[in-house]
């Protein structure tokens, strides 16, 4: 087994699946000689070919457009959008067409596709380099949305949502891009869509959250020696696997939520939401987040002052704990 | 039946060649303070470009986009805007801020990543630095519609890339101004690459220009290598534009010298042998053989302009370093005119988390 990062893990599940896959086809900008800004497609022009692994033209309408065209008619597309922030000329055909052709069409018609993407922020970057735009496409009904949080569950889902016969987004947390490098089987597995994980077990306090700041929650969590705290990825954010949330709510009666996005009408207001309806009468103190704030993501020099921190974590935990009266 | 109902052309300007020989029917009819003009902030945005990608590998700016190779499309068309007209760049026009008259400082300070650097002058009539590929050009249209509709004379004009001109805002742009006869001039700076993309991949139109056509308006495709065929096109575009005629797109045939930005390596997926050739036709160097004919030149004149912009960049360093951090909760100061109850309490809530 090789040690690989988030980036090799994906391109490892791409060249695997297309090897095995003569339908699935790669589209978007900068992907093929160049590799991609993030060299997640490195090679796979040379290996599969330019007709395969297709530099497009400046339009993101026009790749997730056209990726919806070759899903229905029996191609497998797996686009990128080199930044988040540059979902938005697309949004029209995500929200409107994608989610909807199976729909629309009684099933008639079908987009299996995968848009791939980075997400977040923490690499000091320019203005739309560094959003989190999870809560628009949770929200429209007909997407999945993953998030990996490693490279060994990066592969797993990729290839999951490669073989999902619905739209799925799969987003790349760019700030562990490189960050996390760890044993990847060279060999085929699946890590399945919809399914959370608890990363660490613990009594007192749950900590949901995704992607990137699995790492960080780790790590603020051995900085707290006198809380046992439980950890949940949630890997899939939709659809959302409601049933591990609640048992660890549960089982803890306290819970913090971490995900990086603008704090109204986030993600983890969902959470709470599902919480409330779900184990009220388990908690034994008000559900906290920690997120962004209701701006835009600051440029690099005060980016850090916008983003989750160790402290606000350690915080916000604390504060279930006092609150609870343990 | 079937017969011709349509017959187009594209025409091409260049007034001075790369051996700086030049058309002296079309130069435009310069003072010789206005050359000295051109050559100067030529030089002057080089000197911000190199002291940037300098500043960049030592971690005190962070991604920059390079203009090395297109001074003469951007110092050529800020020459011809007046005062009252409107620019929008896109992220690759730091020769237009400068000519423009952008305080230098503050563009170290935008790049750097301070959002204060593009607080820009109230008498300076510029946009601020639009990332996202093509969306600004829509903005600029509708600007050039509401100076028609106020009846002020003033034109906007658009900077964009090669890659822009893929994306749906730039034909719902060319579309709207040609519809509405916008008082817009559109500046494509063809530098022929888009990142690793290039210009042969991203359209099968043989040029830029011609795409105007398609919209009911004027295309041209000038060398913009040359700062004279470009300042001539841009300023016959704005005369047009202000008295009422309508929008023009302007090609400006160039080539990126450096990386796509520093975040990319463009030895990649570009060969190298390229670059030299366009290096021959630096824009620079053309004006400099021209002037040096017309006796405008000589080693201490250059002597001069190279210390001084040297001197004026190392200032704008310090000026931009100097600059003392914002307080934390400034971040929350501009989503709108008044503060949100939501941004008073996440703006106490990080004030306190600070403590
Ligand atoms: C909507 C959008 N998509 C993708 C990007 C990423 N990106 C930044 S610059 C660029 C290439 C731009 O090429 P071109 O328009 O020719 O301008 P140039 O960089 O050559 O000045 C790309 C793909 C972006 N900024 N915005
Ligand atoms: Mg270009």
């Amino acid at each position: 087994m090789a040690k690989l990062n988030l980036v090799e893990a994906i391109n490892l599940a791409l060249k695997q699946e297309m090897k095995k896959d003569g339908k699935i086809v790669l589209i978007g900008e900068d992907i093929g000689e160049d590799g991609g800004v993030f060299r997640v497609t490195e090679g796979l022009a040379k290996l599969y070919g330019n007709e395969r692994v297709m530099d497009s033209p400046l339009a993101e309408s026009g790749i997730l457009g056209t990726s919806i065209g070759m899903a229905a008619t029996g191609l497998k597309p797996i686009s990128e959008v080199q930044f988040e922030g540059f979902l938005m000329p697309a949004f029209d055909q995500l929200i409107s067409h994608a989610s909807r052709i199976r729909n629309r069409s009684r099933g008639r018609f079908t987009a299996p596709m995968v848009l791939r993407c980075p997400i977040g922020g923490g690499i000091k970057a320019l203005e739309h380099h560094s959003d989190s735009p999870e809560a628009y496409l949770i929200h429209t009904p007909g997407l999945k949305v993953v998030i990996p949080s490693n490279p060994y569950n990066a592969k797993g889902l990729m290839i999951s949502a490669i073989r999902d016969p619905d739209p799925v987004i799969f987003f790349e947390p760019k700030k562990i891009y490189r960050a996390i490098k760890m044993e990847v089987p060279e060999k085929e597995y699946t890590v399945p869509i919809g399914k959370a994980h608890v990363v660490k077990k613990g009594d007192d306090v749950t900590i949901i959250t995704y992607g990137a700041w699995v790492k960080t929650v780790r790590e603020a969590v051995e900085k707290m020696s006198d809380v046992s705290v439980e950890i949940v990825d949630l890997r899939t954010l939709s659809p959302l696997d409601t049933t591990t949330i609640i048992n660890s709510v549960k089982k803890t009666g306290k819970c913090v939520i971490v995900n990086e996005a603008q704090r109204t009408g986030g993600f983890a207001a969902e959470i709470i939401a599902r919480i409330n309806e779900k184990a009220f009468f388990n908690l034994e103190a008000p559900v906290e987040r920690v997120t962004g704030y209701d701006i835009v993501v600051p440029l690099r020099k005060f980016e850090n002052l916008y983003l989750p921190t160790h402290q606000k974590i350690i915080n916000a935990v604390d504060k279930v704990m006092k609150n609870s009266g343990k | 039946m079937e017969k011709i109902i349509g017959k187009f052309q594209t025409k091409y300007l260049q007034i001075l060649d790369e051996f700086g020989k030049c058309d002296e029917k079309n130069v435009p009819k310069f003072k010789k303070s206005a050359i000295k003009k051109l050559y100067e902030y030529m030089i002057l945005t080089r000197a911000f470009d190199d002291k940037a990608l300098k500043l960049q590998r030592q971690g005190r700016i962070g991604t920059f986009a390079s203009t090395r190779g297109q001074e003469a499309c951007q110092i050529g068309s800020a020459l011809a805007i007046k005062k009252d007209d409107l620019i929008f760049p896109a992220f690759r026009e730091n020769g237009v801020y400068l000519m423009r008259g952008m305080p230098m400082y503050k563009l170290f300070s935008y790049w750097a990543g301070d959002e204060r650097g593009m607080i820009i002058p109230e008498n300076v009539n510029l946009f601020p630095i639009s990332i996202t590929v093509g969306a600004h050009l829509p903005h600029a249209v509708g600007a050039a519609m509401s100076f028609k509709i106020q009846k002020k004379k003033a034109a906007t004009m658009v900077f964009f890339g090669d890659g822009a001109t893929s994306e749906g805002d730039f034909h719902e742009s060319m579309n709207f101004a040609g519809v509405y006869k916008a008082p817009v001039v559109f500046i494509c700076q063809n530098n022929q690459w888009a990142i690793s993309v290039p210009v042969k991949e991203q359209t099968s139109s043989a040029t830029i220009a011609q795409k105007a056509i398609a919209y009911g308006f004027e295309g041209i495709r000038v060398d913009g290598n040359d700062v004279f065929a470009v300042y001539r096109a841009v300023s016959d575009a704005l005369k047009k534009a202000r008295s009422g005629k309508g929008p023009t797109l302007i090609e400006c045939f160039t080539y990126r010298i450096s990386d796509h930005t520093t975040s990319d390596e463009a030895k990649k997926y570009r060969d190298e042998s390229e670059v030299e050739v366009w290096k021959k036709k630096d824009p620079i160097d053309r004006l400099k053989k021209y002037m040096l004919k017309k006796g405008l030149f000589s080693d201490k004149y250059e002597k001069n302009v190279l210390t001084r912009a040297e001197k004026i960049v190392s200032e704008a360093v310090e000026k931009s370093e100097a600059l003392k951090d914002i307080k934390a909760g400034e971040i929350f100061e501009y989503m709108y005119e008044k503060k949100t109850p939501d941004l008073i309490e996440q703006q106490k809530e990080l004030n306190g988390g600070l403590k």
